[in-house]
């Protein structure tokens, strides 16, 4: 059986679907989208009626899936209660070392770059956040998920899943050993191309820092064009996605190295004096 | 509001999960915080909805919950489910109709006094960064009232995060991304946003 087949999820079956009208829009259109609502949020800026903004705006048109998904009201500030100040563990029960190398789960090499991405896990006031779990998922080096609604037509990689897991050590780090990911078309709009990226999932100390990201790779021609990436408004914010070529971090005969570390929120929980947590 | 004080580093911003998400991150019992055979054992379920009541398929959700006498768990093998081990923890995907399901049982109170919920958080293709809510259980009306985040929002608003009891003991929790019954979305001191 292919990767394919065995990977097969019946429950996402309409996760492709998108809205039909939407994707008869040019890329000149989207463009030009992203262009005023970029120029209107620097105006606002410089004009002091706004501060800069560090997160993807959630109501994002020139993302056409973002339209009927996103709150309309503001978000409710709610100071976190006793649950929220602790996340889930996570520890070698849940995660094999071998699984932070998504180069070496099958029975032969995957085709393609093989990269190392390492990097730290901070939090906004730069701790480290150590024993907490990362979790990466990308498309091969054709470009191709191994899902069952990923039908573009190019080839699934017998030898990769494109599936990582790891438990972040005790300064934060992590560091996954993969193939790079190719850029692959989507249906947001006419001749719409993703950039080349990494999924990231974290976790901190708080479950008030949970998210899920994406890295992407730097110098992509596909930048400029991409709704997702775009919808950060401000460049310093779009750039903390952007991981950073390291030679030292390439080795000889075997891998290209990136580095990109990764800021979660602020901790809520009241720390104590060194920094460890009670428990 | 607190002020909190101003973070040494700016956070790194969200992006949506996708929509092929699903061969990584669901994982098999991600939805069993507990066996059914668990005293107090319990169904939460509900359907995703957007803007124009039409289920969101694509969607993940994750709970995370205190056990029936209120205590937080901080035991691994949340991924790794042992059948015995209560993480407090939980994944899934919804179905193709948009429906999600955890067994799981009711959270106790984690201080005396205080409304018990679950804390829930959405991920969906579409939505440029994750959601966080709760899931208030209904029946400590005095202690709903006394609630700081309930007491701060409007009855409609209220209404959004109280889940329904149903007659078999299983809790319904609807998720509106959008609309008339929008459900009440949460930001907390100090993330940056």
């Amino acid at each position: 059986m292919s990767a394919q087949e065995t990977s097969t999820d019946k429950s996402f079956e309409n996760s492709h679907a998108l809205d039909p009208a939407a994707t008869a829009d040019s890329q000149q259109q989207i463009d030009q989208e992203i262009a005023d609502l970029h120029g209107g949020y620097r105006a606002a800026v410089e004009s002091g009626e706004s501060k800069e903004e560090t997160q993807p705006r959630i109501n994002f048109a020139p993302y056409r899936s973002s339209l009927l998904r996103h709150p309309t009201k503001n978000l409710h500030h709610a100071d976190p209660e006793t649950i929220e100040l602790w996340s889930p563990a996570f520890g070698e029960r849940d995660v094999h070392a071998l699984e932070s190398d998504l180069t070496i789960q099958h029975n032969g090499e995957p085709i393609g770059e093989r990269i190392v991405v390492q990097g730290r896990v901070l939090d906004g006031d730069g701790r480290p956040v150590a024993g907490q779990l990362i979790e990466i998922w990308q498309a091969n080096a054709a470009g191709r998920y191994i899902h069952k609604r990923d039908q573009h037509p190019a080839p699934i990689d017998p030898n990769f899943t494109g599936v990582g897991r790891a438990i972040t050590g005790p300064n934060g780090e992590y560091k996954f050993t993969t193939i790079k990911p190719a850029p692959y078309p989507w249906k947001n709009h006419h001749n719409a191309w993703r950039p080349a990226h990494i999924h990231f999932s974290l976790f901190g100390t708080d479950f008030t820092q949970r998210m899920i990201t994406q890295m992407y790779f730097p110098g992509d021609p596909l930048f400029s064009l991409d709704p997702i990436y775009q919808s950060i408004t401000d460049q310093k914010a779009r750039d903390r996605l952007v991981a950073t070529y390291d030679h030292s971090v390439t080795s000889h005969e075997w891998n290209t190295g990136y580095n990109w570390d990764i800021v979660l929120t602020g901790s809520n929980r009241t720390w104590m004096e060194d920094g460890e947590d009670e428990h | 509001m607190a002020q909190a004080p101003d973070l040494k580093l700016v956070p790194t911003p969200g992006q949506t999960i996708g929509p092929f998400y699903g061969y990584a991150l669901p994982y098999a019992d991600g939805h069993k915080l507990v066996d059914r055979a668990h005293p107090g054992s319990i169904r939460l379920h509900g359907t995703v909805y957007d803007g124009k009541g039409a289920v969101v398929p694509d969607s993940m959700l994750e709970i995370w919950q205190a056990d029936e006498h209120g205590n937080i768990a901080q035991k691994d093998g949340s991924l790794v489910r042992d059948g015995f081990t209560f993480t407090g923890w939980g994944r899934v995907a919804v179905d193709n109709v948009g429906h999600y399901t955890f067994q799981t049982v009711n959270p106790g109170a984690t201080d005396e006094g205080k409304a018990p919920f679950i804390m829930l958080v959405v991920f969906a293709r579409g939505l440029l960064n994750r959601l966080f809510t709760r899931i208030y259980l209904p029946e400590d009306t005095a202690a709903l009232e006394n609630d700081p985040l309930l007491k701060s929002l409007s009855e409609e608003q209220r209404k959004t995060l109280i889940a329904t009891r149903e007659e078999n003991g299983d809790l319904r929790f609807d998720i509106h991304l959008q609309g008339e019954n929008e459900t009440v979305f949460l930001a907390y001191p100090r993330n940056g946003e």
